[in-house]
C-alpha cells in the first residue's frame, strides 16, 4: 500500500476511535445514572482512545520509514557475494542495483547484480505489506483494548492530559535532540577526517589546497589541510566588521536612547533595523557588485593595489548588516540602566555626553559586551557575504586590501556540488564545521552568561 | 471621612488671596477642609528678605497636563524649609524645577520667574552645569554610581576639575565623606563598591557626593522614604548639621520629619501651594483648614 | 563638625574652576553628539544606498526588449506536413524565425552576418512558437505576427540606450546596433513588461530566465517550516512556560534554546546534509529537506518569541481558571493559549521572514541545482528564491546582474510585507496588560 494511502487510513481508523470512545463513554454511564456519573467529559474518552489508537502506529510506522532503507541496503549488500571493500565503491555498486530495480538501465549488468536487484525489489514489495499490517493491526488492537477498559470510574481527562504532557516536553526537548544532531553530524565526520589528516597539522599548518585529484597518479593528489590560513581570514573579515559594526551601532544606541526626540527616534530606529532584516545573500551582492569595485577604486586612486575580492569590502559589508544587531543589543542594555544613576550624574551637574561615557556606559558595560560577543560570534558564521565578497585563495596576509577566504566559504566550496561524500574533501568541511560550532558555542555561552548576569544586576 | 465635608455647606465664597505677605487672615479658617476644594492662593509667609532662591508664579506642565499651579515661595538663605503635602501634589516636580532637572522629562515645561541668588534659573544663557553644580541634589532612591565608594565621592569634582592635584582631590573625598558623618564607617574600604554599603550609608554616600561639588543648595527628594528609622535618624541629625553651610529644600512624607529638620514648612496641595509658615506654627497653629486636616492625618 | 572647611578651596574658587572648564566640556558635548548623529546617519546612510543601488540595478529588469516578427509556419522550413506530437517535437521551429529575420532584413548575405541577425532573437523563440502550433494546429501553413523576446545582449544594449546616446554595446556589434535601431525605429521593436520573468524558470539565457520555480520552491519550503516550526514551537513554549519544573533539566533546555538561536546558520545545514540526507537519505535539493532544516534553524525563534507571549499573559488569568476547579492543561489550552496566540503568530511570521532569507543552509543540503521546471511537491528537486538570487549572481552575462537585483526586490518586497503585517498584527491583536 502507498504510503500516502496508509495515512489516511490510519486517521479513519483514528476518527473511527474517537467516535467510538465518545459514544461508549455515554453507553457505559447511562446505567449509573447519566453523563454526570463519568470521571470525565465523554469527549476526553473519545480523544483517550483516539490517541492510543494512532499514536503508536504512528511511532512505528515513523521509525520504518526512517529506517526501512538503511536495512534494505545492509541486506541486499551483504546478499552480494564479492562487493567492494571501500564505502565509495559499495555506494556506486548499490546505485547500479537501484537503478536496475527502477527499471532504469545503466550500462551492462551482471547476474550478481541483477540478482541483487531482484532481491531489492522483493524486499521493498514485503516491507511494505509488512509496514501496512502492522501499523493497522497495531492501530486496531489497541484502539479496541482502550476502548474495552472504557468505563465510568477511568479519569480519561487526567490519562489525556498525561499524554499531551509528554508532547510538550518532547517538543520542548527538540533543541537538544537539535544539538546532540549537530554535534553528532559534525564530529563523527570530523574524527573521520582527523584519521587521514592530523589534528595537528589542521590547526597550526600555514597551507590549505584542498583540491585533491581523483586518481592518485596525477599530480598535487594529495591535499593540504592546514587551517591557519581559514581562520586568520575569518578573524580578519570579522574584525573589520565589528570595526564598522561596535562604534556605529553602540553610539547610535546611545544616540536614540539619550538624545534623540521621539519624532527622530520613531523615523531612524525602524529604518536602522530594516538592515537586520534584510537577506545576507543580498548583501553579498552588494558587496560583490557594489562595494568591492568601489573600494578598488578607492585604493586605485590611492595608488594602492587592490584585489577585486578583498577583505574590505566584505567586512565592511558585514559591518553594515551587525549594526542594527549591536544597536538594538546595546539599546537593551542600556535602557536596563535606571534613570537614578542617571538623575544622579545629571544632578552632580554632568553634561549628557559625561553622564552617558561615566556612568551609563560603565554600568551597562558587562551587557554590551555581551551583546558584542553574540555579534562576533554572528561575523565569524555569516556566510553569504564571505561566499560572493571575498575570495576562495587561502592567502596568509595581514592586508585588508588581499583577498582572503574564511572557514564559512570553505565549507560551501567542498559540500557544493556532486561530491563524494567520503573524501578527505568534503570531511574537511566537516571538521571546520566543528571548529565553527565550537567557536561560536563558546561565545554565545559566555556572552549569554554575562548577559543574563547583567540582567540580574538590575532587576 | 464626614469631617472632610463638615462646613462644605457653609464655605465662604471664593476670597481673593494676597500674594504678598499679609498679617491677617482671619477669615480663612472658615475655608472648607474638603481635599478637593479649590486653592486660590497662599496663605502665609511665603516670602522672606534674605532669600537664596526665588521663585514667582511657577506654572508647571507636562504635555497638556499642568502639575504646578501659580506657586510663589522663597528658601532663605542657610534654612531649611520643607515640602510636604499628599503624593502628587507636586512638591517633588517643583523640586525638581529648582536645579532644572525636569529639563530632563520630555514635554516638561516651566513657567514663571525662579532666580538663585538674584540670577534667573530658566535664563535662556544660563548652564544647566555649573547651575547644577551650585544647586546639589540627592533622590529619593539612595542611587550610588556602581563604582568604587572613593570614586562615587570623587566624581563631582572630577567632572567639574575642582581638584587640581591627586591630594587636594583626597582631600575633597575625606571631608566630604566626613562631613556627611561617613568617614569613620567607610574609610577602610574606599575601593569598595558604593552599592555594597547599607541603605542609609548609601544615602549618606549620595549627600557626601552632592557635597564633594561645594554647592550653595542642597535639593533633597525624600530622602529617607528607602530607609529604616534608624538610618532617617542619623540622615536627620547629617541634615541638621549641613544647614550652617548649605541652604536646604527637603520634600517629605513624614510629617513629624519635616518638624525635626526644617526651619518653615510648605505644604503642597493639588499642584498648589497652600500654606508656608514657620515649621512651628504649621504644626500646631494652621492657618489653612487643608493644612490641619493634612497633618492632624485626615488625608494622605 | 561644624569647624570643618571644604578642603582649602573656598565656594569661589570652586565656581572658577567650574567655570574655567565649561567651555571645553561643551565642547566634548557637541563632539560626543555628533557622532551619535553620524552613527545614525551612517546607518540611514546604508540603507539607502542599498535600496537605491537594487532598485536601480533591478528597476529595468522588469521590462524585456520583445521584437516583433512575421513568421510563416511553413510546412517546408518546418520539415513537418501534419500537427500531431511527434512531428512538433522534432520539427525545426529555428528555421521559421530564421525565415522570418531574413525577410525583414533581406540585404543580409553573408553567412557571418546571417548567423549575426539570427542572434537578435532570442533562443528561446521556438519554444514559443511550437507551444502556440500546438495549441492552434489550423496556423500550419498560415503566416502572423508576433512579438518574441530579444537576445539578452540585444536587450542590455536597447536599455542601455535610454542612459547614453551611445549605448552600451558590449558584445553586440556595430552591424547589429544599425539593425536594432532600424527595427527600433518602425515599431518592430520596443520594451514591454517582462512576463517572461515571472512565468519561468531558470534557465542559462538570462532573456529567459525567470523566478517562478524559485517562487514556488520557497513557498514549499516554507510551508514544510511553518506546519513542523509552528505547533512543535508553540509547544515547547506552553511546556517550558507553565509545565516545566525548575530544575537543571529545564534550565539545560532553556541555555540550548537560546544557544542555538545563536549558532550560525551553516551549521544547520551540516546537520541537514549529514543527518537527513546522508543518513536517512532523504532526495537531496527537495523543498522537504530545506523545510527540515529551516525547521531546526527557527524554531529557537519561534519558542522565545512564543515564551515572551506566554509571559504577558497576567497570572489572575491563570489564578481565576484554576480557581474555578479547571485543571493547568485546560486552563493552558482554554485560557492562556488564545490570549497568547496573537504574539505567537507575530513571532511566527517574522521567524518566517527570516527563513525565506536564508541561504547558506540550503546551499548545503543541494538546493542550488539548476532547476528550470517548477516544482510539483515537496520531494521535487527545487531552489529557492535566495538561492536564485546567489546563483544568478555569480553568472558572469551583464543581463543577469538585472535579472538579480530585480529577483532581489521581489524578495524584500515579500518579506517587507511579512514584517509590516507581523507589525500591524501586533498593534492590532495583541493587548496590553
Amino acid at each position: 500500500m502507498q504510503t500516502p494511502t496508509l495515512f489516511a487510513l490510519l486517521l479513519l481508523l483514528v476518527l473511527v476511535a474517537y467516535g467510538t470512545g465518545f459514544s461508549r463513554a455515554i453507553a457505559t454511564a447511562r446505567s449509573r445514572g447519566g453523563v454526570r456519573s463519568l470521571a470525565s467529559l465523554p469527549n476526553y474518552y473519545g480523544v483517550h482512545t483516539a490517541l492510543w489508537c494512532g499514536l503508536p502506529a504512528l511511532v512505528i510506522l515513523g521509525l520504518w520509514m526512517l529506517f526501512d532503507d538503511a536495512i534494505i541496503r545492509t541486506l541486499v549488500l551483504g546478499g552480494v557475494a564479492d562487493k567492494p571493500e571501500t564505502i565509495s565503491g559499495q555506494n556506486l555498486l548499490y546505485a547500479q542495483i537501484q537503478n536496475l530495480a527502477a527499471g532504469n538501465l545503466i550500462g551492462a549488468t551482471t547476474p550478481q547484480i541483477q540478482a541483487a536487484a531482484d532481491h531489492l525489489v522483493s524486499l521493498r514489495q514485503s516491507g511494505r505489506w509488512m509496514q501496512t499490517t502492522i501499523t493497522l493491526i497495531l492501530a486496531a488492537g489497541l484502539g479496541v483494548y482502550t476502548l474495552l477498559r472504557i468505563s465510568p470510574e477511568l479519569r480519561a481527562r487526567e490519562k489525556v492530559e498525561k499524554v499531551l504532557r509528554i508532547i510538550l516536553l518532547a517538543c520542548a526537548c527538540a533543541a537538544i535532540f537539535t544539538t546532540v544532531g549537530i554535534l553528532m553530524s559534525v564530529l563523527f565526520e570530523s574524527l573521520r577526517f582527523f584519521q587521514s589528516v592530523p589534528v595537528t597539522e589542521f590547526l597550526f599548518g600555514l597551507h590549505w589546497s584542498p583540491q585533491m585529484a581523483l586518481r592518485s597518479d596525477q599530480v598535487g593528489s594529495s591535499g593540504a589541510f592546514g587551517a591557519v590560513p581559514l581562520f586568520t581570514g575569518t578573524l580578519m573579515v570579522s574584525a573589520i566588521a565589528m570595526f564598522v559594526a561596535v562604534p556605529v551601532g553602540l553610539m547610535s544606541a546611545i544616540y536614540l536612547a539619550e538624545y534623540a526626540g521621539n519624532k527622530v527616534r520613531a523615523f531612524a530606529k525602524p529604518l536602522i533595523e530594516i538592515l537586520a532584516g534584510v537577506p545576507t545573500v543580498v548583501y553579498g551582492f552588494f558587496a560583490a557588485l557594489t562595494v568591492a569595485p568601489f573600494v578598488r577604486e578607492v585604493a586605485q586612486s590611492m595608488g594602492m593595489e587592490a584585489s577585486s575580492e578583498s577583505a574590505l569590502a566584505a567586512g565592511l559589508v558585514m559591518g553594515v548588516m551587525i549594526i542594527p544587531f549591536v544597536s538594538s543589543l546595546s539599546d537593551d542594555v542600556i535602557n536596563a540602566v535606571p534613570q537614578s544613576l542617571r538623575d544622579g550624574a545629571l544632578g552632580l551637574g554632568s553634561t549628557k555626553s559625561e553622564t552617558v561615557r561615566k556612568v551609563v556606559i560603565p554600568a551597562a558595560l558587562p551587557g554590551i559586551v555581551g551583546g558584542v560577543l553574540l555579534a562576533v560570534s554572528r561575523a565569524i558564521g555569516e556566510t553569504m557575504i564571505v561566499v560572493m565578497a571575498a575570495g576562495l585563495a587561502a592567502n596568509l596576509t595581514a592586508n585588508p586590501l588581499e583577498s582572503v577566504t574564511t572557514v564559512t566559504v570553505q565549507i560551501v566550496t567542498l559540500l557544493v556540488g556532486d561530491q563524494e561524500f567520503d573524501s578527505p574533501k568534503t570531511l574537511a568541511a566537516f571538521a571546520l564545521g566543528l571548529m565553527l560550532f565550537i567557536s561560536t558555542l563558546i561565545l554565545n555561552f559566555i556572552a549569554l552568561h554575562v548577559v543574563k548576569k547583567y540582567r540580574e544586576q538590575y532587576d | 471621612m464626614s469631617t472632610m465635608t463638615l462646613n462644605a455647606g457653609e464655605a465662604v465664597p471664593a476670597q481673593k488671596e494676597a500674594t504678598q505677605p499679609v498679617a491677617e487672615q482671619t477669615e480663612v479658617k472658615s475655608r472648607a477642609a474638603n481635599p478637593n476644594s479649590q486653592v486660590d492662593g497662599t496663605v502665609g509667609s511665603p516670602f522672606c528678605d534674605d532669600a537664596k532662591l526665588r521663585m514667582r508664579n511657577v506654572n508647571v506642565f507636562y504635555g497638556e497636563s499642568q502639575a504646578i499651579h501659580d506657586v510663589s515661595l522663597d528658601i532663605g538663605r542657610n534654612q531649611v524649609v520643607a515640602m510636604i503635602g499628599p503624593s502628587g501634589c507636586g512638591k517633588s516636580t517643583f523640586l525638581r524645577c529648582l536645579n532644572r532637572m525636569n529639563d530632563t522629562i520630555e514635554g516638561c515645561r516651566v513657567e514663571g520667574e525662579l532666580s538663585l541668588d538674584g540670577e534667573a534659573i530658566y535664563g535662556p544663557k544660563v548652564d544647566v552645569v555649573p547651575l547644577r553644580a551650585r544647586v546639589g541634589m540627592v533622590f529619593q532612591k539612595p542611587n550610588p554610581f556602581p563604582k568604587s565608594i572613593y570614586d562615587n565621592v570623587a566624581y563631582g569634582p572630577k567632572i567639574h576639575g575642582i581638584a587640581s592635584r591627586r591630594a587636594e582631590l583626597d582631600e575633597i573625598v575625606e571631608n566630604s565623606l566626613r562631613r556627611a558623618g561617613l568617614w569613620n564607617e567607610v574609610k577602610d574600604r574606599l575601593d569598595k563598591p558604593g552599592t555594597g554599603l547599607s541603605g542609609g550609608q548609601q544615602q549618606r554616600l549620595c549627600i557626601a557626593r552632592a557635597i564633594a561639588v561645594s554647592p550653595e543648595v542642597i535639593l533633597m527628594d525624600e530622602p529617607c522614604s528607602a530607609l529604616d528609622p534608624i538610618a532617617t535618624a542619623r540622615i536627620e541629625e547629617l541634615i541638621d548639621e549641613l544647614r550652617e553651610n548649605y541652604t536646604i529644600a527637603i520634600v517629605t512624607h513624614s510629617m513629624q520629619q519635616a518638624a525635626r529638620v526644617s526651619q518653615r514648612t510648605a505644604y503642597f496641595h493639588l499642584g498648589k501651594l497652600v500654606e508656608v509658615n514657620d515649621t512651628e506654627t504649621v504644626f500646631t497653629n494652621p492657618e489653612h483648614d487643608l493644612t490641619e486636616a493634612y497633618i492632624t492625618g485626615r488625608f494622605g | 563638625m561644624t569647624d570643618l572647611t571644604q578642603s582649602n578651596l573656598t565656594q569661589k574658587q570652586v565656581r572658577e574652576r567650574i567655570e574655567a572648564r565649561l567651555a571645553s566640556r561643551h565642547r566634548k558635548e557637541k563632539i560626543f553628539r555628533g557622532f551619535g548623529i553620524a552613527s545614525i546617519a551612517f546607518g540611514v546612510l546604508a540603507v539607502l544606498v542599498l535600496f537605491t543601488d537594487i532598485i536601480s540595478k533591478g528597476s529595468s529588469a522588469f521590462v524585456q526588449t520583445d521584437i516583433q516578427l512575421q513568421v510563416t509556419y511553413d510546412p517546408a522550413a518546418l520539415g513537418i506536413e501534419t500537427v500531431d506530437e511527434e512531428s512538433l517535437a522534432w520539427a525545426n521551429f529555428d528555421a521559421v524565425i530564421r525565415n522570418a529575420l531574413r525577410e525583414r532584413f533581406p540585404e543580409v548575405t553573408g553567412r557571418r552576418d546571417k548567423r549575426e541577425l539570427y542572434s537578435l532573437v532570442s533562443n528561446g523563440a521556438g519554444f514559443e512558437l511550437r507551444e502556440r502550433l500546438q495549441e492552434n494546429p489550423q496556423l500550419l501553413g498560415k503566416t502572423e505576427t508576433l512579438w518574441f523576446n530579444a537576445d539578452d545582449d540585444v536587450d542590455t544594449y536597447v536599455k542601455s540606450l535610454s542612459k547614453s546616446k551611445e549605448g552600451f554595446l558590449g558584445r553586440t556589434s556595430e552591424q547589429k546596433a544599425q539593425w536594432i535601431l532600424a527595427l527600433r525605429e518602425s515599431g518592430e521593436l520596443e520594451k514591454r513588461f517582462n512576463t517572461t520573468f515571472f512565468t519561468n524558470g531558470d534557465s542559462r539565457e538570462p532573456e529567459q530566465a525567470g523566478i517562478r520555480a524559485a517562487l514556488v520552491g520557497s513557498l514549499f519550503t516554507l510551508l514544510v517550516t511553518l506546519v513542523l516550526s509552528f505547533p512543535i514551537g508553540v509547544a515547547a513554549a506552553i511546556y517550558l512556560e507553565e509545565f516545566a519544573p525548575k530544575n537543571r533539566w529545564t534550565d539545560l533546555i532553556e541555555v540550548n534554546i537560546n544557544n542555538l538561536a545563536a549558532v550560525p546558520s551553516i551549521v544547520f545545514g551540516l546537520l541537514g546534509l549529514a543527518i537527513f540526507i546522508n543518513f536517512f537519505e532523504l532526495p537531496r535539493s527537495a523543498p522537504l529537506v530545506g523545510g527540515l532544516v529551516l525547521t531546526l534553524m527557527t524554531l529557537p525563534t519561534i519558542i522565545i518569541s512564543s515564551r515572551a507571549s506566554l509571559k504577558s499573559v497576567p497570572p489572575s488569568i491563570r489564578e481565576a481558571a484554576m480557581g474555578m476547579g479547571a485543571s493547568r492543561m485546560q486552563v493552558v489550552l482554554h485560557h492562556v493559549l488564545p490570549l497568547a496566540m496573537p504574539g505567537m503568530l507575530t513571532g511566527a511570521i517574522i521567524g518566517m521572514a527570516q527563513a525565506l532569507g536564508e541561504t547558506a543552509p540550503l546551499l548545503m543540503i543541494g538546493m542550488v541545482a539548476f532547476i528550470v521546471d517548477v516544482p510539483h511537491g515537496i520531494t521535487d528537486p527545487s531552489t529557492v528564491l535566495p538561492v536564485q538570487i546567489f546563483l544568478w549572481a555569480d553568472s558572469p552575462e551583464r543581463a543577469f546582474v538585472e535579472r538579480t537585483s530585480a529577483a532581489i526586490m521581489v524578495l524584500l518586497a515579500v518579506l517587507i510585507t511579512m514584517n509590516t503585517c507581523a507589525v500591524w498584527l501586533r498593534k492590532k491583536l495583541e493587548r496590553r496588560w
